[in-house]
């Protein structure tokens, strides 16, 4: 009983000096010896603590390193897959501006049938101006059928086979169109060239003709249906010399960036060379 | 094996030159896949089948083109033919004899195209034919020649390897 006694006792008074150090040293009466200590607690745990971290960098580090190149991996392929998707998607809208366009024409020009066809490529020769599309006999395209886009005259069929085509272009250097210029009643060939450009031929030097004027198909010769646009006149040069003048065309089509045309398959091109008389020998 | 590769190889490159390369020009040039084909499978030193390359794009192309039948046939042969006497002239630096093959070969055939295109159809303007498709085109041959030497000399040796001599 007197050895309990004396043990809680004993204990009490040391809580109560324990206490009291502290209450001490926190109301500041301990001020050097308990900076002291404290700063050489700290650099202990300091030391502790950075060989800790640094251990743990060693073995966690690696670990994150390959979860980061995983998941930037990852997100790699899927940046890589959206902008194949947006890529495609921005085709398929220029595709679609180009069909509304397309199905606008028809629209208002509902005397024709059309087949649309997509251009899938071109003469491998570089003196041919030539397009070669999807769509061929089996579709009911035959040769001959007038060619067009949104914008105006392309060309006309040139060969075909079982499910594609040959389109010989306005600009082929052996293309030859009978066209008209508007509003006025002027008549003249448009040529093509090697270099794509288009001039008229056969304007005689007295015929007055002006800078602007939309060239359209005259229907002529029966290879192309009339009134079809082609383009605008953006050049006029007359020789004293020459017989007739020169007159370059802007074409309205652009020719480089063919896609999608419209094969008019209602006109049947009329052949008109039997009724051109022979020369006699 | 070793004949029958010209098939699929030359199909493949006329589809590569109408659907692709000829949409990449140089004012009014652009290369020519299959002839470059041609003269690099001409100059392999293991390879005897240069002739029947020649007339298999050749007929490939004539099936594309709406050039004159023949045209792009004597192109071809001209510049198998051209090939083979270079490479027995050259025959240590091969990729430079590609390159002394394929500029006369493009003037060869554009050559053969120009004057049967102006007798069968319409006349072409001699200077601007040269000046803006011919030489544009001979430039656009030269860069991808060599490119185009590594694949075929790589596609060679795969089809009829060295014998290794004992």
């Amino acid at each position: 009983m007197k050895n309990s006694l004396s043990r809680t006792l004993q204990i009490a008074i040391l809580f109560m000096v324990v206490g009291g150090i502290l209450a001490l040293a926190f109301g500041g009466y301990f001020g050097t010896t308990s900076t002291w200590l404290t700063g050489v607690l700290v650099d202990i745990q300091s030391w502790f603590s950075t060989r800790f971290v640094a251990i743990q960098d060693f073995f966690t580090a690696p670990r994150d390193l390959i979860l980061l190149r995983q998941r930037n991996a990852e997100l790699e392929n899927d940046v890589a897959s959206l902008q194949a998707q947006v890529i495609e998607l921005k085709q398929k809208v220029a595709e679609a501006e180009n069909l509304a366009a397309l199905v606008s024409y028809a629209r208002a020009n509902p005397e024709a049938s059309y087949i649309a066809a997509s251009v899938i490529g071109r003469d491998p020769s570089p003196f041919l101006h030539y397009i070669i599309v999807n769509i061929g006999s089996n579709d009911g395209i035959q040769r001959g059928m007038p060619v067009i886009n949104a914008q105006g005259l392309v060309g006309r069929v040139d060969a075909v086979i079982a499910d594609a085509a040959r389109i010989q272009l306005i600009t082929d250097p052996a293309s030859s169109v009978n066209v008209r210029l508007q509003n006025t009643n002027l008549q003249a060939v448009l040529s093509g060239s090697v270099t794509g450009d288009l001039s008229l031929d056969l304007i005689p030097q007295d015929a007055l003709i002006e800078e602007g004027g939309v060239v359209l198909t005259s229907g002529l010769g029966g290879g192309y249906p009339p009134d079809l646009i082609i383009g605008q006149i953006i050049n006029i040069r007359k020789r004293e010399a020459d017989l007739f003048q020169q007159v370059f065309v802007q074409q309205v089509v652009d020719f480089t960036r063919l896609e999608i045309v419209l094969i008019i398959t209602n006109f049947r091109p009329v052949n008109v060379e039997p009724l051109i008389p022979e020369p006699i020998p | 094996m070793r004949h029958l590769i010209a098939f699929p190889v030359l199909a493949l490159a006329v589809i590569l030159q109408s659907a692709v390369v000829s949409r990449v020009s140089l004012l009014g040039g652009f290369a020519d896949l299959p002839l470059l084909l041609v003269i690099a499978w001409s100059l392999q030193e293991n390879v005897d089948t240069g002739w029947h390359w020649a007339i298999v794009a050749g007929v490939f192309t004539m099936f594309v083109s709406a050039l004159p039948w023949g045209a792009p046939l004597a192109g071809f042969l001209a510049a198998v033919f051209m090939a083979r006497w270079l490479q027995s002239r050259i025959w240590q630096a091969p990729t430079l004899a590609m390159l002394g093959v394929a500029l006369p070969s493009t003037f060869i055939v554009h050559l053969f195209s120009f004057v049967i295109l102006s007798l069968a159809r319409k006349p072409l303007p001699f200077v601007d034919s040269l000046s803006l498709i011919t030489l544009p085109s001979a430039l656009l041959n030269m860069l991808l020649s060599v490119p185009v030497f590594w694949l075929v000399s790589d596609l060679a040796r795969w089809v009829s390897p060295v014998e290794e001599e004992e």
